[in-house]
């Protein structure tokens, strides 16, 4: 594994060693550096420290896995890959991302998973272990969020407005959602047994990074959110 | 970023910037980016150099683009403590003898001096930098029947909008605000911060995005003890303006920023509002917010977005306001800017991102995101500052 210390390098001469060692890669001592990792197209990308914003953005096939907390626009418009944060992510995660994973321990901030969308045969997913912030799937026209609310931090597992704007995709929250405030324009209802099937490849996932029993974490009821097609958008800001 | 505001007072800074006639001028062009702002504060009141908040602006540095930095420090002048510490920029010589001259028809001045500085290729172009330590006669603040801070705030004010080529900058009792043209970390190394010992610092990098950069333009921005470093872009501006117009504030500095330090002020000093209250009065929570709450509370928030609706700023930030004893830090009810708060034994720390936080403390505690709207409020302990 090839070893890069970060911490007398700025952004552009980090990414620069990054892009001429493809394979396995421990970065240390980083602290704020921004886009690492951006387009990578192979390799396993080991984070000691704090990266910066736009981590992995356009991301491209590689896997990029941060032992610590991640900051804002993580995997922006990533297109493949998998990024793995073992601890929380800032706001606006997973910004129009159309393919590839990520995978956060943690509490995601505010808009996570906001534009994702798919196409074809790219299906991103956004795994968030504890809270999501507000806005979370803020339009959202493809792909798969799951938030499974595991922190104990006493935080409600998605903060106000969830799903604004949504068009598409799947959001899966694990709670059966009483109390939560969706906007006219969505549906919530409990997961079906072949949705609950779907998702447990991320919860074993997520259980493989991370530790968690997947058993336990899927007993619990989950609700999916999906655009409401009978009540679509309409004369929000013209008559259409 | 800082919104669009075009009322040349000075047209000599677009030479400064590089930009003649021909070209366009910041403020017609758009650069997106973001302000980095900071801060450390003890709740014990421990002493802290400079050094530390000017580290916290390194990994930061992209959110700058050297046409602004600054930093905040409280409990900097126990020597002078009862007196306001009054910093200004000066055109040249007469301009300071005009300034000294009105200062003593209101104050005794217990002294004066130029403000240390280093000399580096970083930062040029820099004005007379003063200091005046000061506190308004008693026969005047009774003929006008007002108390001295009032008349300190007057006397800025007047000096700002009347005064040729001088800038009061800074207006605090036992604070002071460093601020020029250049990257952060090169202010704070420009203005020797390292021989400042303060018990709270706020710092700010600025990219300003429609308005000019000159000196008075880079945060903080401060008025009597209050101070503030904001990282966004007010859509509200002009309402606030005209608002705080009504007040005698009059806003000279060219950029957004200046307009929520008077409505600071405003609300905490003359309307003696709590500072919760004022959060909720420029980051009002939506309507539909309001109503999932209790009665009370519905009827507080209620009454505050009424009374104070021309307030509300909109638009995305997130700031921190200084104050003697403690400080503030507050986003758009939206969101729309980053912020990392966190601790470590008596110190909390702020930061537009957390690699900041960690370049003061790698060893940080408790590190969260506030929520949009959610005031961060941490003081010192009584009797400590």
């Amino acid at each position: 594994m090839f070893h890069i210390d970060a911490s007398q390098l700025d952004h552009r001469q980090l990414n620069e060693q990054i892009q001429h060692h493809s394979g396995e890669l421990l970065i240390t001592g980083c602290l704020g550096q921004r886009f690492i990792g951006a387009g990578a197209e192979q390799g396993h990308l080991e984070i000691a420290g704090t990266p910066g914003n736009a981590l992995g953005a356009y991301l491209n096939g590689a896997c990029i896995e941060v032992r610590g907390n991640a900051q804002d626009a993580v995997g922006d418009t990533m297109n493949d890959g998998r990024i793995i944060v073992h601890g929380s992510i800032g706001d606006a995660a997973g910004y129009a991302m159309r393919g590839g994973e990520i995978y956060v321990q943690g509490d995601a901030g505010y808009r996570a998973g906001i534009h994702m969308k798919a196409y074809g045969d790219k299906l991103p997913a956004l795994v968030i272990g504890g809270a999501a912030g507000s806005f979370l799937g803020e339009y959202q026209a493809g792909g798969v969020i799951l938030v499974l609310g595991l922190s104990k931090t006493g935080r409600p597992i998605v903060s106000n407005f969830p799903c604004t704007g949504m068009h598409g995709g799947k959001l899966y929250l694990r709670s059966d959602c009483r109390d939560l405030l969706l906007p006219e324009q969505v549906e919530a209802r409990p997961a079906s047994e072949e949705e609950r099937a779907g998702i447990g490849r991320y919860v074993r996932n997520y259980c493989a990074y991370f530790g968690g029993d997947q058993d336990e974490i899927m007993a619990s009821p989950y609700t999916v959110i999906t655009p409401d097609t009978k009540n679509p958008y309409r004369q929000m800001y013209v008559l259409n | 970023m800082e919104k669009v505001r075009f009322r040349c007072k000075h047209a000599s800074f677009f030479f400064f910037l590089g930009v003649g006639n021909m070209k366009q001028i910041e403020g017609q062009i758009r650069i997106p980016s973001g302000c980095a702002i900071a801060a450390v504060i003890s709740r014990e009141g421990r002493l802290m150099s400079g050094e530390k908040i000017i580290a916290s602006m390194k990994p930061m540095h992209e959110r700058s683009n050297g046409l602004g930095g600054g930093f905040a420090a409280y409990g900097i002048y126990p020597e002078y403590r009862d007196f306001f510490a009054l910093h200004m920029f000066l055109d040249d010589r007469a301009a300071r003898k005009n300034c000294e001259a009105f200062l003593r028809e209101t104050m005794e001045i217990v002294h004066a001096e130029r403000i240390p500085t280093r000399t580096t290729p970083a930062i040029t172009d820099e004005p007379l930098i003063w200091r005046f330590f000061v506190t308004p006669l008693r026969s005047v603040l009774a003929s006008m029947q007002i108390d001295e801070e009032e008349c300190v705030a007057r006397t800025v004010m007047t000096i700002n909008t009347q005064m040729k080529g001088v800038y009061v900058f800074s207006s605090g009792k036992n604070m002071g605000v460093f601020k020029a043209v250049g990257f952060p970390e090169d202010v704070g190394h420009f203005y020797r911060l390292e021989d400042y010992e303060a018990y709270s610092w706020t710092a700010h990098g600025r990219y300003p995005t429609n308005t000019p950069g000159w000196w008075g333009g880079a945060h903080p921005f401060a008025l009597l003890d209050h101070s503030i470093v904001h990282n966004g872009e007010i859509s509200s501006y002009d309402a606030n303006r005209r608002f705080m117009e009504m007040f005698g504030y009059r806003c000279t500095l060219q950029t957004d920023t200046e307009v929520i330090t008077y409505i600071a002020d405003y609300l905490l000093r003359k309307q003696s509002l709590s500072l919760e209250e004022l959060s909720a009065v420029i980051a009002a929570p939506f309507w539909s917010t309001i109503k999932a709450k209790d009665k009370t509370a519905q009827e507080q928030l209620r009454y505050l977005r009424t009374v104070f609706s021309s307030l509300l700023i909109t638009g995305p930030f997130s700031i921190i306001l200084g104050f003697e004893g403690g400080l503030m830090a507050l986003n758009d009810r939206l969101k729309l800017r980053s912020m990392v708060v966190a601790e470590k034994e008596d110190k909390v720390f702020i930061a537009s991102e957390e690699a900041a936080i960690r370049a003061m403390e790698p060893d940080v505690e408790n590190l969260f995101a506030p929520a949009g709207g959610e005031p961060v409020i941490v003081r010192v302990k009584e009797g400590q500052y």
